[in-house]
């Protein structure tokens, strides 16, 4: 039996999934940690122009969403959350979504998936070109019935239709969990609901499902206990963590992340997109402060930092606001 | 998988090994948890920087009855450790110039320790004097940094420290030992993590109980900062080691992650509130923004 044990060691486990691995070489047990495996490349997943733009309170012009999406994608990020196809009722910021869709410039092999809360949504959505859907869950009860007036099981129940239409379509959809760390109303989260929600979503056909810590309450701590819960329901290669940075700890959960073998991060441009529950405080941590780490790590990202950042200057000079990513402050002192 | 040796089997494929050996799952979990646990220090010594680093570096000039009493309450806080003041010439540092007043004004809470800078000889002896329990003293890792910052190489500094760290032990006061510019220098650009390990070690041996290793301009990444970590970690035992994050780039809190692996939280705000409060400028701790301190 010990001989298996040796066996089946963590760089076992990481070629099963897939991935090409980073070690760093050994260290002395006492202090420093050694051995991280860290993976080679990361995907980044943008999603300024979406939810960023969402939380922002000054409407932005439809010519101005498309100018910053198209220098996002001339940066190199792989994957742009364009728009949302909800009603312009709810979110006003994203009425233009048919516009933003029809009048950006694609740069072929990059993603730019928009948000469909429903069926009519999807509709609309690939009508106006879309070739990228996503659908969200909460792990939290009283999150989803508050947030959009449903149970966690009814919100899934929905978005069946959404799925069937988007596999009919041949349309991939990324799934977001949202509160699984922490929850404004209910607190702690269990990390086996947000295996649940996840594990759901997943079955349903999402091809990725991003994981967000929605109030950036989460630690490392709590980050690593309820990764280990929903990678044991969904394989870890179809994971994505969406860390807010309310609390400052974005980039240490992101990191513990990566040393788990996640591979997709979420983050958006200059920080945009504040909390909506936490007067005051930030929200998305910065697509820039993110990259700085990746790049310092060896770890690539096809991203240009400095395309990044002029698109980050762009939309904080339009918006009239600092930036919210440190190294855009610390760089171009914005 | 047809025909194929059990053995051979379990190698191929871990889901196969675990799902033929259950009770195993349970073994492998432990390993995996002391990998991606960390196995983390259970407690860690923070050392409150605020009212020396911090207020130097801050352009107003703030009043003595206000330095004490942020100190005060970062001690009603728990902090084990609060750099109090500096013992630099005034001339140099005018907001340091109340340090003797300062220092002669906390309310020491018992087990706290509050060490104060001493560049030389003379600022040692004025701190002592002023009741100094503890000292501190810097060098730098960058031969430039050392020039441009306090006018001398960093041998010439070395020597400087030594009368301090002699002085200090016949009177039997600790001293800690700063290296700065441990990840990068604004001049030089990259730092060799061998210098880092030699300057540390430097000060080690010359007595310095513990080796704070700052990455002053904050460019360091995870990365960097396990190499140069590695690199001091074979000169300096890992229990006289302190790194000094800069959050210049947002780094800091990874890299102390990297760098690791019971203070109240709220009297530690509300202390921030009222140091902010006095300079009248918004807290840059995003816990505090969120948790709805803003001015």
């Amino acid at each position: 039996m010990a001989a298996v044990l040796r066996l089946v060691n963590r760089g076992t486990l990481s070629s099963a999934m897939g991935q090409q691995y980073l070690t760093f070489s050994s260290a002395p047990k006492v202090g420093v940690r050694a051995g991280q495996a860290l993976p080679e490349r990361v995907k980044i997943v943008e999603v300024g122009p979406r939810d960023g733009l969402q939380n922002e309170k000054t409407i932005v012009p439809t010519e101005t969403k498309i100018h910053l999406i198209d220098m996002l994608s001339a940066s190199g990020l792989p994957v742009i959350e364009a728009t949302s196809f909800v009603s312009p009722k709810w979110v006003p910021q994203m009425a233009d979504q048919v516009e933003v869709m029809k009048g950006i410039s694609r740069i072929p092999g990059v993603s730019y998936p928009v948000l469909t809360p429903n069926l009519k949504g999807f509709q609309a959505a690939v009508k106006a070109g879309a070739s990228e859907v996503a659908i969200f869950g909460a792990a939290s009860e009283l999150f989803s019935k508050k947030n959009i007036n449903c149970s966690v099981d009814e919100s899934l129940q929905r978005f069946n239709d959404v799925m069937k239409a988007a596999k009919e379509a041949g349309v991939p959809v990324r799934g977001y969990v949202s509160c699984v760390v922490g929850c404004p109303y209910e607190g702690k989260v269990a990390p086996e609901k947000v295996a649940y929600v996840a594990k759901r979503l997943y079955s349903m056909g999402c091809y990725e499902i991003s994981l967000g810590d929605t109030i950036g309450v989460g630690t490392p701590g709590s980050m690593i206990e309820m990764l280990e819960a929903v990678s044991k329901e969904v394989p870890i290669s179809a994971l994505a963590v969406h860390c807010h940075d309310t609390y400052g700890q974005a980039l240490a959960n992101i990191l513990v992340a990566l040393q788990m073998g996640i591979g997709v991060v979420d983050s958006s441009v200059a920080g945009l997109g504040g909390c909506p529950y936490a007067q005051g405080a930030s929200g998305n941590v910065a697509t820039e402060d993110v990259v700085y780490m990746l790049h310092g790590l060896g770890i690539q990202t096809g991203v240009d930092l400095s395309k990044l950042m002029d698109a980050g200057a762009f939309i904080c000079r339009t918006l009239n606001r600092k930036s919210n990513s440190k190294v855009a402050q610390a760089v171009c002192k914005l | 998988m047809g025909n194929v040796p059990t053995t051979v089997k379990h190698c191929l494929s871990y889901e196969q090994l675990i799902q033929d050996y259950p009770w195993l799952r349970r073994w492998l979990l432990l390993e995996e948890k002391t990998i991606t646990g960390h196995a983390y220090p259970k407690f860690v010594k923070i050392v409150e920087v605020g009212p020396r680093d911090g207020l130097q570096n801050e352009k107003e000039i703030v009043p003595t009855g206000v330095k004490i009493q942020l100190i005060d309450m970062l001690s009603g806080a728990g902090l084990p450790v609060i750099e109090a003041t500096s013992f630099v010439s005034s001339k140099w540092v005018p907001q340091m110039a109340d340090h003797s007043d300062v220092l002669r004004g906390i309310q020491r809470a018992p087990h706290v320790q509050y060490p104060v800078l001493t560049p030389n000889l003379q600022g040692f002896q004025d701190a002592v004097a002023a009741g100094a329990t503890e000292v501190a003293v810097f060098g730098s890792a960058s031969e430039t940094f050392s020039k441009k910052n306090i006018n001398c190489s960093i041998d010439e500094s070395m020597l400087r420290f030594e009368e301090v760290i002699n002085a200090a032990r016949e009177r039997q006061i600790p001293v800690r030992g700063y290296v700065s510019c441990a990840l990068g220098c604004p001049h030089e650009g990259h730092i060799e993590p061998s210098k880092v390990a030699e300057v540390a070690k430097r000060l080690y041996e010359m007595g310095c109980y513990e080796i704070s290793l700052g990455d002053t301009i904050g460019v360091g990444t995870p990365g960097s900062m396990f190499k140069m970590l590695q690199s001091v970690m074979k000169e300096v035992p890992t229990s006289a080691l302190a790194v000094h994050c800069h959050d210049t780039y947002g780094q800091a809190l990874p890299n102390i992650l990297t760098a690791l692996q019971g203070v109240n939280i709220a009297k530690v705000i509300e202390a921030g509130d009222f140091i902010c409060s006095a300079l009248c400028r918004e807290t840059n701790s995003k816990v505090a923004r969120a948790k709805g301190r803003t001015l």
